[in-house]
């Protein structure tokens, strides 16, 4: 294996698809039986990005190992130390639960009766043991989530890639997943994680990496990321989203829910005191105010400069 | 590179069992949702009672007998329908996600598209030899013996076979099934329709007879016909024009397939 211990290493990445540049270029580094959470906007190349590593996607430039095996030049190695659960729940509708498992561990060559007991057991292991005779096109979207993830971990991969894993699964589902997840890990197993969920990822990364527009924003631990943020975080709530919209600019932040702006105290150059001061300037009134720690939200949202849907961008229109 | 690359997994034998587990797979869905094949068979069902019953009358074709002049034109023609299942199915499982699972599988590259095509080859093979009843109950007759209807069949299966990775390619270069079958029509009216396979093509204007008299369907069914029927109107020649057009079709386009394949 590599001299790092890194179970996953990519090298300046690149890949577009036309004009579009998906993954401009990310370096990045897993160490063995640790786990890294991929966060990112939508379209921020995080997919684009596991796919490279999993051998799906041929990248453009750059080098990727994983498990010791380089993705372009050894692809079947890869793909016999990996699990990969796509972003989409990559079952077959017409074969049963069971029978999708079963395929999966025939084509990864397990034999006849170890695919079979696999099957049985990662049926019981994420809870379609009564579901899995029935045809998956009867199944739930959650059903089919953890069927896909159960044939990722149908070769015991000591490399597992996971697509937003837990998108579509009912709370207790994520719960028990999250439990999964943790107990392959505690084993050995080496995880990269994609997810949209903060809680996800400061629940189980080691490490995060931001991607932003094909390129890294910021890495480093949960701690570290909220950290570098600085200790407090002001919130202002104002009557309308109109308003909100004016004092974002006003305070040179974003709206970060319909009337909420938020503005990251770091290393005191914006005190709370200069944030109402700029206030009083532009004559807006908060109707509510308040200091608190910073959540990974507000890192991911400083970073990515981004704002949810009908926010910011929906009130100034 | 310091580290060992384990035994290569993905040789012949390899190659060849993840192609059965494939097809198996393909083939799993004529077993779940039958209907699907009941409806691969209605088509050419309603052609042949289109043609034999409502416009046969009027049909003049070399050689006398209507029916024994259109049943090979309706076998060539369903296997050539047969065929758009390839690219409906390798787009849905692309659309689904289903490919990028495969491809990051340690098997075989070209199992997935050479169980997909086998597996639409074995469903053709039922469906003609449906046809082939259906024939005998509306009239038709081989007038050769049965090792060379049996040839017939093959001839007209290999053909399917050379469709089936047109239709790869195309299955591969659209987002789903709905846009593979959008795909595959305007394929269809100069391939299946400016043919040989229902009327004869010196009824029709001279540009159209030219081009119907030449194309690979047409050269299937006349192929077909030299199997099934004989005599001096079709000739053995378009046996072997029509192997000719099949391998060359096939040699042609699967690699091609099977290029897109890996580059997707
Ligand atoms: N096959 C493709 N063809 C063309 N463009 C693509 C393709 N795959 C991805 N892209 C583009 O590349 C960019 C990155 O896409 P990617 O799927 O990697 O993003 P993502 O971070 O996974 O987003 P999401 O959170 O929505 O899943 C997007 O602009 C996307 O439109
Ligand atoms: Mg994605």
């Amino acid at each position: 294996m590599t001299a790092t211990g890194a179970a996953i290493v990519a090298d300046n990445l690149r890949k577009t698809f036309g004009e579009v540049v998906a993954v401009d270029h990310i370096s990045l580094e897993v160490p063995r039986g640790s786990v890294l959470g991929m966060l990112g906007v939508n379209g921020a190349g995080k997919t684009t990005m596991v796919r490279m590593l999993a051998t799906v996607l041929k990248p453009d430039s750059g080098r990727a190992m994983v498990h010791g095996f380089d993705v372009v030049e050894h692809p079947q190695a890869v793909r016999r130390s990996i699990g990969l659960a796509g972003q989409s729940a990559a079952v077959d509708e017409n074969l049963t639960g069971r029978e999708n498992l079963v395929l999966v561990g025939r084509l990864t060559h397990l034999s006849k009766s170890t695919a079979r007991q696999r099957a049985d057991a990662l049926l019981d292991q994420f809870g379609l043991a009564d579901a899995g005779n029935r045809p998956v096109r009867t199944y739930s979207g959650g059903m089919r989530r953890r069927l896909d993830l159960g044939a990722a971990l149908v070769a015991h991969p000591p490399v597992l890639f996971l697509d937003e894993p837990t998108t579509g699964l009912d709370p207790a589902s994520r719960l028990d997943l999250w439990g999964v997840i943790e107990t392959l890990v505690a084993d050995g197993t080496t995880v990269l994680l994609t997810t949209q969920y903060l809680e996800e990822a400061d629940r189980l990364a080691d490490n995060i990496v931001v991607v932003d527009k094909g390129l890294i924003a910021a890495e480093g631990s949960a701690k570290q990321l909220k950290d570098r943020l600085g200790d407090t975080v002001i919130e202002f709530e104002f009557a309308t989203s109109s308003v909100a919209s004016s004092a974002a600019v006003a305070l040179g932040s974003s709206v970060a829910a319909a009337t909420i702006v938020r503005v990251v105290m770091s290393n005191g150059s914006v005190t709370l005191r200069d944030a109402l001061n700029l206030l009083a300037a532009a004559e807006i009134v908060p109707s509510h105010v308040a200091l608190r720690e910073p959540t990974l939200d507000d890192v991911f949202l400083t970073l990515t400069h981004s704002s949810p849907i009908g926010g910011a961008a929906g009130a100034t229109a | 590179m310091s580290v060992d690359v384990p035994r290569r997994n993905d040789g012949f034998v390899w190659a060849v069992r993840d192609t059965l587990a494939m097809i198996g797979r393909n083939l799993t869905v004529i077993r779940r949702v039958p209907q699907l094949l009941v409806f691969s068979f209605v088509q050419p069902l309603i052609f042949v009672f289109m043609f034999r019953y409502v416009f046969g009358g009027a049909i003049k074709v070399p050689g006398g007998s209507y029916v024994d002049y259109l049943m090979p034109g309706v076998f060539v023609q369903t296997v050539a329908f047969g065929a758009i299942n390839t690219a409906i199915g390798l787009a849905e499982d692309k659309n689904k996600g289903l490919l990028e699972r495969l491809q990051s599988l340690p098997m075989s590259r070209s199992a997935v598209l050479a169980g997909r095509v086998l597996a639409d080859t074995i469903r053709n093979v039922l469906i003609v030899s449906l046809m082939l009843v259906v024939g005998t109950m509306v009239g038709f007759h081989t007038h050769t013996n049965a090792l060379k209807v049996a040839a017939g069949v093959a001839l007209m299966v290999l053909f399917g076979l050379a469709l089936c990775w047109l239709f790869a390619l195309i299955g591969l270069a659209v987002p789903n099934g709905e846009a593979a079958q959008a795909a595959a029509f305007p394929l269809f009216a100069p391939l299946v329709f400016a043919s040989s396979a229902f009327v004869d093509p010196r009824t029709m204007p001279g540009w159209l007879r030219w081009w119907a008299e030449r194309q690979p369907v047409s050269i299937a069914a006349k192929g077909v016909r030299a199997l099934m029927l004989g005599g001096p109107q079709f000739p053995m020649d378009y046996v072997w024009a029509s192997i000719a057009w099949s391998l060359g079709i096939s040699a042609v386009l699967a690699p091609l397939a099977v290029r897109k394949f890996r580059r997707t």
